[in-house]
């Protein structure tokens, strides 16, 4: 069976006739070539595939892409600006150190963007027990709890500034 | 995962119709556990009918004593729900620790209850709660949906529209978490409410189950000292590489009396 998906990827509109047992992980990668989505463990564990669909961030190898259909899906190549300039977060990642092998980043930073809007004020604790769905074998996670801290403080206040602006 | 065919009914009824004409069809909801099982084959299915379109069980209801939640209702948007905070508020908190933030962004109430999970949170809120479990059929008492590993009172084609759940006097859940899968070593979800005392366990046995000599005892006394003596029996508890089955018996008795300690302090 072959069936029709449609579905937002990045703010470009994107149909596809698939197999319904591929992953939306496997549409990102295969089919339209956004290799940044990372699969890990292949098994929802890692969340190194982690993106947002309608904002919120999810496994991308434990959602068949057709259970995406309609809905506005964003990667680790949607997110910066518009002249290629790093998004907060991610330029938190870099000054911070928050990665060795950098295989679980797109997974970390996706899952970080949505903990920095749910919870602006994080502390260090509620940084650690958010990111529980994202495991890294490499840093000890302390840069990265850095770099969450640091980027969620840059977006809170860029969007001070937007709305100021 | 084998092959299967693809269906996303846009209302209840055609995903009712649709379930009835493939033997062994399967309803999706988050797929957040049913995904993994077929991606491993430890499940198939000739048709899978996909319940993400259907708009009527997402919906989260209020009044004075109940407070009722569609089944297609994700578990962040449990926990982030007012009317939820407000009503039922040990129930966003624990849809707040269900697994990992992008489990809790698919995963729904109806397909956790569906799914029964031994070691699963909503089980234990379910039962523990007194809730009633509604279906495109019938109306199924928590005591009677639960029946056994990964079994419930379903029938095939039978999906879960929303459930209801009567609110306590107070109420509480605490949990181990076992930290590779984010499930509950144990959990025990404590409630006073409607002239009883209930005690529901998850993540010990093979399903949820109530543990009514602590429920007797709180029924004379809320209060933890008042089962600190009451003996767990590990003999139908389950016994894993995570813990054996007389230290689950030893955490449902520490957990409880932190549960009851818990809902006295109306957190």
């Amino acid at each position: 069976m072959t069936v029709s998906v449609s579905l937002t990827v990045n703010g470009k509109a994107v149909t596809a006739d698939i197999d319904p047992r591929t992953l939306l992980a496997q549409l990102l990668r295969e089919n339209l070539h956004l290799t940044g989505t990372h699969i890990g463990c292949d098994t929802g564990q890692c969340g190194a595939c982690t993106v947002h669909l309608n904002g919120r961030a999810v496994k991308a190898c434990n959602l068949l892409a057709v259970q995406a259909h309609g809905a506005n899906v964003t990667t680790i190549e949607g997110i910066c600006g518009a002249h290629g300039e790093l998004h907060p977060m991610q330029a938190a990642f870099r000054e911070h150190h928050g990665l060795q092998c950098g295989f679980c980043t797109p997974g970390m930073v996706m899952n970080a963007i949505e903990l920095a809007q749910k919870h602006p004020n994080a502390n260090e604790a509620t940084v650690r027990a958010e990111l529980d769905g994202n495991l890294c074998r490499c840093t000890g996670y302390h840069n990265i709890v850095k770099a969450v801290l640091a980027g969620a403080a840059d977006m809170s206040k860029s969007v001070n500034n937007s709305v100021k602006g | 995962m084998h092959t299967f065919d693809y269906h996303r009914p846009a209302t209840l009824k055609d995903a009712v119709a649709l379930l009835k004409k493939t033997e062994n069809a399967r309803p999706l909801a988050g797929g957040q556990s049913l995904t993994p099982a077929l991606k491993m084959r430890l499940a198939q299915t000739p048709a899978l009918v996909d319940l993400g379109a259907l708009e009527e069980l997402r919906t989260i209801k209020l009044e004075a004593a109940v407070l009722t939640i569609g089944a297609g209702v994700r578990h962040s948007e449990v926990a982030e729900s007012k009317d939820v905070k407000i009503g039922l508020p040990v129930l966003a908190k624990l849809a707040a620790h269900i697994g990992d933030r992008q489990v809790r962004n698919m995963g729904t109430l109806g397909g956790s209850l569906a799914n029964n999970d031994p070691a699963a949170d909503y089980p234990a809120a379910v039962l523990a709660l007194s809730a009633t479990i509604h279906t495109n059929r019938r109306s199924i008492p928590a005591d009677k949906f639960f029946t056994g590993l990964y079994e419930t009172a379903l029938k095939p084609g039978e999906i879960i529209t929303s459930v209801e759940f009567p609110l306590p006097k107070r109420a509480a859940y605490v949990k181990f978490k076992q930290p590779a899968s984010r499930f509950a070593l144990v959990g025990v979800f404590v409630s006073e409410g409607g002239g009883q005392v209930r005690v529901a366990v998850t993540g010990a046995a093979n399903s949820v189950f109530r543990l009514k000599d602590m429920e007797k005892k709180l029924g004379e006394k809320f209060a933890p000292e008042a089962i600190a003596k009451v003996k767990v029996s590990a003999d139908k508890l389950n016994s894993d590489l995570h813990a054996a089955a007389d230290y689950r018996a030893h955490l449902i008795s520490v957990l409880a009396q932190r549960a009851v300690g818990e809902a006295l302090g109306g957190k």
